[in-house]
């Protein structure tokens, strides 16, 4: 039964690592830039769900409105700071540098804004549904409502990619301009504009991670940055532009991480993902689901 | 002021100025060949002219509007197709997914699916490996589909930037046959840069030879084919 039980605990965590490496994978896929930023991000679309929450007294209404905010933030993010980024610089260690630092220093600038707006206090941002665990004959499993919400969210989440990137011509236009910019271009397709799509993409499944997961614990700017540490570890274990790779390295990270904590102990936990991490790396330096071909950029 | 039309083209490929001063025209419906060896600018003129890098002086317009300054996506909707050096496909995609690409942006669904059965008409082969990715279609094939692709977006002006780099003779004859048949069939007006001076002069109507960005001659292939100095110079034959 403990085994099962420890499943059931790394499956709802696991499933907000993969949220959160979604994001990441998306953003690397479509810009080559390692998103710092989607901490910041999902915890300022957190905020205006927090906000909304307090006028209409509904998660429910909160929920979406938070997906809609994080979608337009990183719109706007590509689209202001990244671009004027990359037609100010052109080739060279610097342009695929810049970037990266960029989004480093906006994580902080949204934490300090938030916590302008918001202060430093711990906030709760509830869900309707229960923490408390199911009960199944005599025994409570470690599975609440609120953890069948996290998992069930982030199968939606995942099922709207899968059919959004496999089955339209946005999905197909967003994976070519990820393989081959150039290439898509002169096919006709607006590379620019499929590239903040692919952000604002990235963006909301950021805000839906953050908007499941803060109703567990507490809402703080700085309340989802271990989040970023496990979803750039479930990325890079999935080889960082699969987007079926996000996801089962959010959930091998977050079985794991069940494990070791019921097996080991807390206080190993952070250390556990980079050795984890390392331990993926050296078998499978490309990740799991890395790809083979190499690139060309553009 | 319908046609093709260079003039005074200068395009810089790094430091180094790799189109000087180029003139040129080609009417509409013609076969245009760009001969030179390798170095001699003629990839930096496709990119300057398909608006995938600047140029820093001169003229060059399709039909009356300015190429120049404008976007590759754009100038696809104007008619302007490149097909880029090196099999212009994306191997991670299938074949369908890579003719789709350039379709997407179009609102006329029907006349995509009727440019779609005049590609697998003209290439049949891509049909046969419709489910396959790109990247285990051999040279020739990638080839198809590149050209195949740029169909789908109904050219008016197509680049073609060396169709037969890395390919076996028999295949190279098959493509440019292709090329022949789809500018008679089609109408199109072709730039067809090349290293391989025969077969692209063999199909065209007019040839163009630069040599380190400069123009060394121009006027109809079967001139240029008889002229015993560029064919040893140039040529090299």
């Amino acid at each position: 039964m403990l085994i099962i039980d420890t499943l059931l605990i790394g499956l709802s965590s696991g499933a907000i690592y993969a949220l959160m490496a979604l994001a990441l994978v998306l953003v690397w896929r479509s810009t080559r830039v390692v998103n710092f930023a989607q901490a910041g991000q999902a915890i300022l679309s957190t905020y205006v769900g927090y906000e909304v929450m307090n006028r209409t007294h509904s998660y429910w209404i909160s929920v979406p409105v938070a997906i809609i905010a994080g979608a337009v933030v990183a719109a706007a993010v590509d689209a202001i700071l990244m671009r004027a980024l990359a037609k100010r610089s052109h080739s060279g260690t610097v342009s695929e540098m810049a970037p990266v630092i960029a989004t480093l220093g906006l994580l902080g600038l949204i934490r300090s804004v938030t916590g302008l707006i918001w202060g430093n206090a711990y906030l709760q941002y509830t869900s309707p549904a229960s923490g408390k665990g199911y009960l199944i004959g005599k025994h409570t499993i470690p599975f609440s409502p609120q953890n069948l919400i996290i998992v069930v969210g982030a199968l939606i989440v995942m099922a709207i990619f899968a059919v959004v990137f496999k089955f339209t011509n946005l999905g197909l236009a967003l994976r070519a301009a990820s393989f081959q910019p150039e290439i898509s271009r002169l096919a006709g397709i607006r590379v620019d504009r499929i590239r903040t799509i692919g952000w604002a993409f990235a963006g909301a499944a950021g805000a839906v991670a953050g908007a499941l997961v803060t109703p567990t614990s507490y809402l703080s700017p700085n309340s989802l940055d271990l989040l970023l540490v496990s979803g750039f570890v479930a990325a890079v274990i999935g080889g960082l532009d699969s987007l079926i790779g996000a996801v089962l390295g959010g959930l091998i990270l977050g079985v794991a991480f069940a494990f070791i904590l019921q097996y080991v102990g807390t206080s190993v936990t952070f250390s556990a993902a980079f050795l984890i991490l390392m331990v993926v790396l050296f078998i499978r330096p490309r990740g799991i689901l890395g790809s083979r071909v190499g690139r060309r950029d553009a | 002021m319908n046609g093709l039309h260079v003039e005074n083209l200068s395009i810089s490929h790094g430091a180094i100025r790799a189109v000087k001063d180029l003139s040129f025209s080609v009417v509409p419906g013609q076969l245009a060949a760009v001969i030179g060896s390798n170095g001699a600018g003629k990839t930096t003129l496709l990119r300057g002219l398909s608006g995938l890098i600047p140029s820093q002086s001169g003229q060059a317009s399709w039909n009356g509007i300015s190429l120049l300054g404008r976007k590759p996506e754009d100038l696809v909707r104007s008619g302007v197709v490149h097909v880029s050096e090196g099999k212009s496909v994306i191997p991670e995609l299938n074949v369908k997914e890579n003719l789709a690409l350039g379709g997407i942006w179009r609102k006329d669904k029907g006349d995509v699916e009727n440019a779609t059965q005049e590609v697998f008409e003209l290439f049949p082969r891509l049909q046969e490996r419709i489910t396959q990715p790109a990247d285990t279609l051999s040279g020739g094939e990638r080839q198809m589909l590149a050209i195949g692709r740029a169909l789908i977006s109904r050219p008016q002006l197509l680049l073609l930037d060396e169709p037969s780099l890395g390919l076996a003779p028999l295949i190279i004859e098959q493509i440019f046959d292709a090329i022949n048949q789809l500018r008679h069939r089609l109408g199109l007006t072709v730039v067809l840069v090349e290293q391989n001076a025969m077969s692209a002069l063999k199909i065209a109507d007019i040839g163009i030879i630069i040599n380190v960005g400069s123009l060394i001659a121009s006027g109809p292939s079967q001139d240029l084919l008889s002229d015993s100095n560029l064919r040893a110079a140039y040529l090299g034959y």
